[in-house]
């Protein structure tokens, strides 16, 4: 490990890998745990959104939009009860932190949600897990039930006369169920097809259209540690615009793949890879690495980036250079989304990585609005033609125009999430699709692995 | 539904033009008020906005304004600077807002038309050539206007059921369906039966009832009608007919006194299909299903397509004779009916003033089920209120004439269209009097006439009805009627004239209608034929409004003593 790579900051995944450490609630509260829920409820709920906008913590559910903010658009006029939903989906491939989180401290998680629903005035809080944290949902609910107990949940909080019940709703196994609305559609028992925004903002009509905060797992954690520390003392965790630590969650071909707490900013993407994660397997080179999610756009290993950043200084890095935060995977025409690191070296064939998205969105696009519909579907047969012998040189250009008729033309943002990908493969690795089209032999080899 | 009922006129621009439209109705309808058509499948004016089609995707900006103070602000020029939303926006879902810029005709919209287009028809199966839809599809309307007109797509086609009965009426080719959801915004929201859902996802995504459910409900067809594409067909018209062939003929259906604004499909002369016209202060652009059937009255079995005297045919004008002689010198009771026309109901008034004789009327009653099926199964009992065959509100029953010719009152019958039986008039005593029959099907009544005076349906003639709201509202003659027939108040008028020695009685639409105007007290004073043909016209009910009328408050009605919340 190079000497200039910082130690992991722990704060959200302080006790996950702590043998003395279990999801129950007696391991919580001997580490301290529910003291800031007892903090956050000698404020004022106003104090506790204001220490939250103090504390400059950004969702890290993916778009990264400030969680005070998202407070501040809720609706408390109209009288209607306000509701608060966990999106607890985390299905975005690449992306495994929160599981992490409701499988090893839980009461975490809950004690945010109670400051958080204290803080926005709710009385029924909702963990949508999805279907296949089985575990998880199991956990949760045991979590819940023991917090309950111990009067840090449900009725009368703490003796404040404060009430909010928390359940946990286990989806059915959709992707689409992470976007916040069609996870509000599903909530409600109906088809998780995302709303149309506008009118139904969830801050104004939400759940039932009532007024409905959605946050992510790690968001709602945040708020624990940003009561637990005050707001100003969180934001000067990482870097201003980019606060507090973040879990990425490495996968591909790296030597130590897994997750990693880091302050915003703290490293680059070459320390992660390199010195954290142990560097790739002998012998390989890196080609690409998607660094939020695989909705997000794919970086090429000898790629530049350069230009200025919001706060006026200018950079030239090299993927390598990528600093690890909210705006660095952005200036580099990326995201940093939530958190998904996925490595590929030189033994990946990169048309077959994409053939293996597009079939990933195809799958998972509730088939609502026509262009992700019909274009997820598309992209995925094309780059399945090509992938089987039958590619053809103006198969890129194809799929570069099918994305971009995709692109900003959806209800919600899975248009972006199934374009991106197509789009920053083919751009950036053209001369491996026009390959796949003359040199490529027309036959796909029956010893390689089954296309998805 | 998403627009509110506002009249307020505000300015936007359009294109780069102001113009003027309501405040807070969307983009789609404002600017199809000037001209500009923004192409849509999924947005239908009278149901929810679901946005999903993308098709009506335009460009929109507001005005820029200064945070802090408020102030717009301008360009170099001094004109406002535009702030455009950066990616396209349905324009269904987009509300007017004051000073709002919409661009429908730029790069990028059409760019977005094309894109969907292609979309859309990526997995069409193209099946135009044996498609009901062809002729009236948007699928293929918009491809002809927006579309690239080649097809890039060399992938295999999803495949799909081509015939899935969803209900009686109704058979599905999923293949075709472009998934809208108008047909599931439908049954949910104006038929109130909500069993139309999507199952499995993305693409491969397929309309289908719930399970145990099927789309048997009376507004079934409706949604046949609303369906953009071929994926939804009448299982009765199913391959019947190419549209492109069909005359339509404005009408209104005669089920109840809902009296729903038709349009009616015929080709040389036989009747193809029956669907709803838009009339927003009536039906919306709905009818029942039930109504559509009714054109196969004209070809029915029991239908009476030729004049008879005593069981044997002869021409209409000996008939006429006929009847005349049957009726003079008796004391007449005349069964008036409230499926006659207004016209008609006029010309038994003259008839009735003419030769003394006594007017019975009997009403028609059902269930009401608060949309367009009204309890009063008649077209037109406001009409023979209107016309002055009544002042009471009719019963379903004529006890008063069975007691009238049991008693010798009524010495010779004139009966309009009514089936007596079951409506309390005795066999026997029906049988004791000379009868004149002049409807268009045969019953129990017909059966028993002297003289049978065959009547024209709906379709074949012209005239006028009034609905449970007081509309008037004019039918067309959509097809010829049968040979040697006429229409039934030239029947009437003939009659008339044999009664009456000095005055000739109206017998064209024209005339009627300027006896029907000309009384001062009148409801209908001032209004003509061609008036009505113009649109529907809100009679007065006030001299009517004591009567206890039977109808629920539906869609577009509300009871007399109801107040609108």
């Amino acid at each position: 490990m190079s000497v200039s790579t910082p130690k992991e900051r722990r704060i959200i995944l302080k006790h996950a890998d702590d043998p003395n450490y279990s999801n129950r609630i007696g391991c919580y509260l001997r580490e301290g745990g529910y003291e800031n829920l007892k903090k956050a409820f000698s404020m004022q709920p106003g104090e506790v959104g204001e220490e939250v906008l103090k504390s400059g913590v950004r969702g890290r559910g993916g778009a990264g939009f400030p969680a005070g903010m998202k407070w501040k658009f809720l609706d408390r006029k109209s009288g209607k009860p306000i509701y608060l939903i966990c999106n607890a989906d985390e299905s975005e491939p690449g992306t495994f932190k929160d599981r992490q989180i409701m499988y090893k401290d839980p009461h975490q998680l809950i004690e945010g949600m109670m400051i958080t629903a204290f803080a926005i005035g709710a009385k029924q809080a909702f963990i949508y897990i999805r279907a296949e944290f089985h575990e998880g949902a199991r956990i949760l609910e045991r979590a819940i039930s023991e917090a309950k107990k111990a009067g840090f949940c449900g009725n009368n909080i703490l003796d404040s006369e404060y009430s909010c019940d928390l359940v946990v709703h286990r989806g059915a196994g959709a992707y689409i169920c992470g976007e916040e609305t069609g996870l509000i559609e599903s909530l409600e028992g109906k088809r998780p097809n995302p709303r149309i925004k506008p009118p139904y903002f969830p801050a104004v009509l939400g759940l039932y259209q009532c007024p409905t905060i959605v946050n992510n797992v790690e968001t709602l954690c945040n708020v624990r540690h940003i009561i637990g520390m005050g707001g100003e003392e969180f934001s000067k965790i990482g870097k201003p615009n980019n606060t507090g630590t973040r879990i990425w969650c490495v996968s591909g071909q790296v030597m130590k793949p897994g997750y990693y707490e880091f302050e915003c900013g703290s490293l680059t993407l070459g320390q992660l890879i390199f010195d954290v994660c142990g560097g790739l397997r002998p012998g390989r080179s890196l080609k690409a690495v998607i660094p939020g999610g695989s909705s997000a756009k794919v970086l090429r290993a000898d790629e530049r980036f350069s230009g200025t950043l919001k706060d006026g200084t200018e950079f030239d890095w090299g993927l390598e250079d990528i600093p690890l935060d909210f705006d660095g995977p952005m200036a580099a025409g990326s995201m940093s989304g939530s958190g998904g690191i996925i490595v590929m070296d030189d033994t990946v064939d990169i048309v077959e990585a994409m053939a293996n998205v597009n079939a990933f969105y195809a799958h998972e696009s509730c088939g609502q609005c026509t262009p992700c519909r019909e274009g997820s579907l598309w992209m995925r047969k094309i780059s399945q033609r090509m992938c089987s012998g039958g590619a053809r040189e103006e198969d890129a250009d194809l799929l570069l125009s099918v994305a971009k008729q995709i692109e900003g033309r959806t209800i919600c943002a899975f248009g972006e999430a199934a374009a991106w990908p197509t789009q920053s493969f083919v751009t950036k690795f053209k001369e491996d699709f026009i390959r796949k089209a003359t040199d490529s032999p027309k036959e796909r080899d029956p010893k390689s692995l089954q296309l998805i | 539904m998403i627009a509110p009922d506002n009249k307020e006129m505000v300015n936007i621009t359009l294109n780069g033009i102001e113009v003027e439209v309501p405040n807070g109705i969307n983009a789609v309808e404002a600017a199809a008020l000037h001209g500009k058509e923004v192409p849509h499948y999924c947005y239908h004016p009278k149901l929810s906005v679901a946005g999903n089609c993308r098709m009506c995707l335009v460009e929109m900006g507001t005005p820029m304004r200064d945070r802090a103070s408020g102030e717009p602000i301008l360009d170099e020029d001094g004109t406002p600077k535009i702030g455009w939303v950066p990616k396209p926006v349905i324009g269904c879902a987009t509300n007017i807002t004051p000073g709002m810029h919409l661009r429908t005709e730029s790069d990028l919209v059409n760019e977005c038309r094309e894109g969907i287009m292609e979309f859309l028809l990526v997995n069409h199966p193209l099946d135009c050539p044996i498609c009901d839809q062809a002729g009236e599809c948007r699928l293929q309307e918009f491809a002809t206007d927006y579309g690239r007109g080649y097809s890039r797509y060399v992938e295999r086609k999803n495949v799909k059921p081509k015939r899935t009965r969803l209900g009686p009426r109704v058979t599905l080719d999923d293949e075709r369906c472009i998934l809208c959801s108008r047909c599931i915004r439908f049954s949910q929201e104006v038929a109130k039966d909500d069993v139309l859902g999507f199952v499995d996802r993305g693409s491969f995504s397929t309309l289908t009832c719930f399970p145990g459910k099927e789309l048997a409900n009376n507004y079934s067809l409706n949604t046949v009608d609303i369906c953009p594409v071929g994926a939804l067909t009448s299982t009765d018209f199913r391959f019947k007919m190419r549209v492109w062939f069909l005359k339509e003929s404005k009408s209104v259906c005669t089920e109840s006194s809902a009296g729903c604004n038709t349009l009616v499909s015929s080709r040389e002369g036989t009747i193809q299909r029956i669907t709803p016209r838009r009339n927003d202060q009536v039906n919306d652009t709905w009818m029942t299903d039930s109504g559509r059937e009714l054109y196969k009255l004209v070809k029915a079995k029991s239908r009476i397509r030729r004049p008879s005297f005593q069981g044997s045919d002869l021409p209409l004008d000996d008939a006429i004779s006929q009847a005349f002689e049957a009726l003079k010198n008796k004391k007449i009771g005349v069964v008036a009916s409230c499926h006659s026309s207004l016209e008609e109901q006029f010309l038994i008034k003259r008839l009735v003033e003419e030769t003394g004789a006594k007017v019975f009327i009997r009403g028609h009653f059902g269930e009401d089920d608060g949309i367009l099926l009204s309890a009063d199964r008649t077209p037109n009992l406001r009409g023979a209120l209107v016309a002055g065959l009544t002042n009471h509100y009719p019963s379903d029953h004529l006890n008063d004439l069975n007691e009238s010719l049991a008693d010798g009152h009524v010495e010779a019958l004139l009966v309009i269209g009514e089936d007596l039986k079951d409506s309390g008039v005795n066999e026997d005593n029906l049988r004791k009097v000379p009868l004149v029959f002049l409807g268009t099907h045969q019953n129990s009544t017909s059966d028993c006439a002297e003289v049978v005076l065959p009547g024209l349906t709906v379709f074949e003639k012209s005239g006028s009805l009034i609905n449970r709201s007081f509309f008037l509202q004019s039918f067309d003659q959509a097809i010829p009627c049968p040979a040697g027939l006429m229409t039934d108040f030239k029947i009437l008028a003939r009659l008339i004239d044999l009664f009456s020695e000095d005055s000739i009685a109206p017998s064209e639409l024209d005339q009627i209608w300027e006896a029907l105007s000309s009384s001062e007290n009148s409801v209908l004073k001032g209004i003509t034929f061609l008036k009505i043909k113009k649109g529907a016209i809100q009679l007065d009910e006030s001299k009517w409004e004591h009567l206890s009328f039977v109808e629920k408050e539906a869609l577009h009605y509300l009871p007399t003593g109801v107040i609108a919340s």
